[in-house]
């Protein structure tokens, strides 16, 4: 029996490549990218057979697109560092598009000064509503649910609401996060202390509930069908009609250690529903944030959510008051 | 699991040490300000602490001398404002300021040796001025300096030119271009905001300009509160060098829960508030007029002159040299001589019948 205490896949099962279930429409047959080719490495973390891939027009638009933004985006990083390839990878945590200044509002500012950011974020959206197409699209002709769509979906959302919704309910493009990896990060910080810490913010409790919740979640389902596995555990979608001792063991491990347990099937109902509400509760937060409250903790202490801790310094007056 | 795999599996194990390389050892010394369980903690590293220790020890003062016997002015020539102390006290203060200021070049760096009174160095000029600034920081910014006060060496410590100073930033280069416009931060490696990817000249907005450095909502709801979000980045980067210049984390002056609410404060606050405002004080009136008379060698590479921040005095402790006043030792450096004992042109009735300008 294989043994399932280890980073890397313990099975694998060496097999022609499979070209994938014949479909009804010619086409959803025809455009299959390659006939499938096999790389071993890949097997230590999944399937060591690589394609056919379906690119199909939203796929290939959806790829120009991205790689137009992505592209942008480098190149005005690149140039920030006077072309130069060392600073470029130096400097790479630091370098960011930026998105315009204020004083523009939702007009086009100048190319330099906030254009290109406007222009990246435009394709790049472009390419990710294209690729929800796909993956819709895709779910559909393969005869699947749409779930992994309206997941996708929810992320979507998130970054709509940051980069597109919010910045037009609050009039200016420079409310939107810039496209950098310390930048980003920037941007957050600011947000929080400009908002009066975005700790208060009931949907950003929410969404980390769903977050953390997600990520304990993936951890106890992923564990304990490991633990099973020796009994068949991993045929999920057969354990879920047709319970088996793995299915037996699992639950009453959880019954024992926590008094409940999910079943085979609805373990994946809230792993889905938690992952989709990490983005949809962050996103409602942060659509409120600037447009209906203008400070987290004034809005918590209004309404009992923030505690107030004994005065210990002594009285600490605002020096600018009065003035 | 075979050899191969076993390997494999230490790798990213591996790769997660590589990644703590750049940390500090443990342990840290960690102390309670504020209430518990608010994280109102101050953390400092005790083995930088040590080595810097040497840093921030005020040297032993002079010998006292007696304040009598004749003025300077009445001894000397061109005596424009100690003239009014006594010959002794006065050899005494330029004997400190040399030891503080310029210990190896010696009284050539701010006098022509053929002629002590001659105002032709560009140095004396400079001194003078800023023995004036230390006047008005002891007397009139005893909100952030307290009686402790400051002297030359708070900020010079030995050299002619002190270490921490901040000049304003070439324009970017790519600014006139079509593309790369880096908004005047996302840049590695710049010390004025710890080496973050803020807005990485702070100082020219808020401690030379006065512009507002308050971002966050005064009131839960929106209520015509309308600072960009950009406009915090900038804030934060100040704060980043403040943090940095003073040793301290944001929680010195801050509860980090509402940064903004001062009811939630530690009381260091009201001493920072006031010491950017002494900042902008003394670049906008003392540093900034005298960037004319300064040398090519002396200026940024903007040709701006060198201004103060935090770090100037601070250089990265909470109090300048450890709390050491050593003004006590140097009286006469506490504030300006009694404007009816000025030398001016002046008749003394005149000056006194002015109305206060403060």
């Amino acid at each position: 029996m294989p043994e399932y205490q280890n980073l890397f896949t313990q099975v694998r099962v060496e097999a022609p490549s499979y070209p994938g279930v014949p479909l009804e429409r010619e086409r959803d047959n025809r455009e299959r990218l390659g006939s499938g080719s096999h790389i071993q490495l890949f097997a230590l973390l999944g399937n060591a057979q690589i394609g056919p891939v379906y690119l199909g027009f939203t796929g290939i638009a959806s790829i120009l697109f991205f790689t137009l933004g992505f592209t942008l985006i480098g190149w005005n990083m690149l140039v920030q560092v006077d072309y130069s390839p060392i600073e470029f990878i130096r400097q790479l945590f630091w370098l960011s598009l930026d998105p315009p200044s204020p004083k523009y509002g939702l007009s086009f500012p100048p190319m330099n000064e906030g254009g290109w950011w406007m222009l990246s974020g435009l394709f790049i959206t472009i390419s990710i509503l294209l690729w929800w197409v796909r993956t819709y699209r895709r779910a559909r002709a393969l005869g699947m649910g749409t779930h992994v769509a309206w997941a996708f979906a929810a992320a979507i959302w998130l970054y709509l609401v940051l980069g597109f919704i919010r910045p037009l309910l609050m009039g200016s493009w420079s409310e939107a996060v810039p496209f950098g990896i310390f930048s980003h990060l920037d941007w957050t910080t600011a947000f929080s202390l400009r908002y009066g810490n975005l700790f208060y913010n009931p949907f950003h409790m929410l969404s980390i509930v769903f977050l953390y919740g997600s990520v304990l979640l993936f951890a106890m389902h992923g564990a304990t069908i490991l633990a099973v596995s020796r009994y068949g555990g991993e045929r999920e979608i057969e354990q879920i009609y047709d319970r088996g001792t793995a299915s037996e063991r699992a639950a009453l491990f959880w019954r024992w250690t926590m008094g409940f347990n999910a079943t085979m099937e609805s373990i994946h109902r809230w792993a889905w529903w938690f992952a989709v509400l990490t983005c949809i509760t962050g996103g409602i937060g942060i659509l409120l944030t600037g447009t209906v409250v203008d400070n987290w903790y004034l809005w918590g202490v209004k309404h009992g959510v923030a505690p107030a801790y004994p005065e210990i310094w002594g009285p600490v007056p605002d020096p600018a008051a009065g003035r | 699991m075979n050899f191969k795999t076993k390997i494999l599996s230490g790798l990213p194990a591996l790769a997660a040490l590589v990644l703590l390389v750049g940390c500090e050892r443990l342990p840290m010394d960690t102390a309670q300000i504020g209430y518990r369980g608010t994280g109102m903690e101050k953390v400092t590293n005790p083995r930088i602490v040590a080595a810097e220790a040497a840093k921030h020890v005020a040297p032993a003062p002079l010998d006292p001398v007696d304040g009598g016997g004749p003025r300077a002015r009445d001894v000397y020539q061109n005596v424009q404002i100690l003239g009014d102390l006594g010959i002794g006290e006065f050899n005494r203060l330029m004997v400190a300021m040399t030891q503080w200021i310029a210990p190896n070049e010696s009284c050539g760096y701010c006098h022509n040796l053929a002629n002590l009174a001659d105002d032709s160095v560009y140095t004396k000029n400079t001194a003078r001025r800023m023995l004036q600034m230390t006047w008005q920081i002891n007397s009139d910014w005893k909100s952030h300096v307290a009686d402790t006060g400051v002297t030359c060496y708070t900020c010079h410590r030995g050299q002619a030119v002190p270490a921490e100073r901040w000049f304003a930033d070439p324009p970017i280069r790519t600014a006139g271009r079509m593309l790369g416009n880096d908004n005047g931060q996302n840049k590695a490696g710049k010390a004025s905001v710890v080496n973050s990817s803020l807005p990485f000249d702070p100082f020219t907005p808020f401690l030379l300009g006065s512009q507002e450095i308050r971002v966050t909502a005064k009131t839960a709801l929106p209520t015509g509160h309308n600072v960009p979000i950009q406009q915090a980045e900038w804030t934060h980067g100040l704060m980043m060098h403040m943090s940095d210049g003073l040793g301290v984390g944001c929680v010195h002056c801050h509860n980090s829960r509402a940064f903004a609410q001062w009811d939630q404060s530690p009381p260091a606050r009201i001493t920072a508030w006031h010491g950017i405002r002494m900042v902008r004080d003394l670049n906008n009136q003392f540093m900034l007029p005298l960037t004319a008379g300064q040398p090519k060698n002396r200026l940024g590479p903007t040709g701006d002159i060198a201004k103060v921040n935090c770090a100037t005095c601070h250089q990265g402790v909470n109090k300048p040299l450890n709390g050491a006043s050593m003004v006590k030792a140097h009286p006469e450096l506490m504030a300006a001589p009694k404007p009816a004992a000025k030398t001016s042109l002046l008749p003394a009735a005149l000056i006194e019948s002015a109305p206060a300008v403060r």
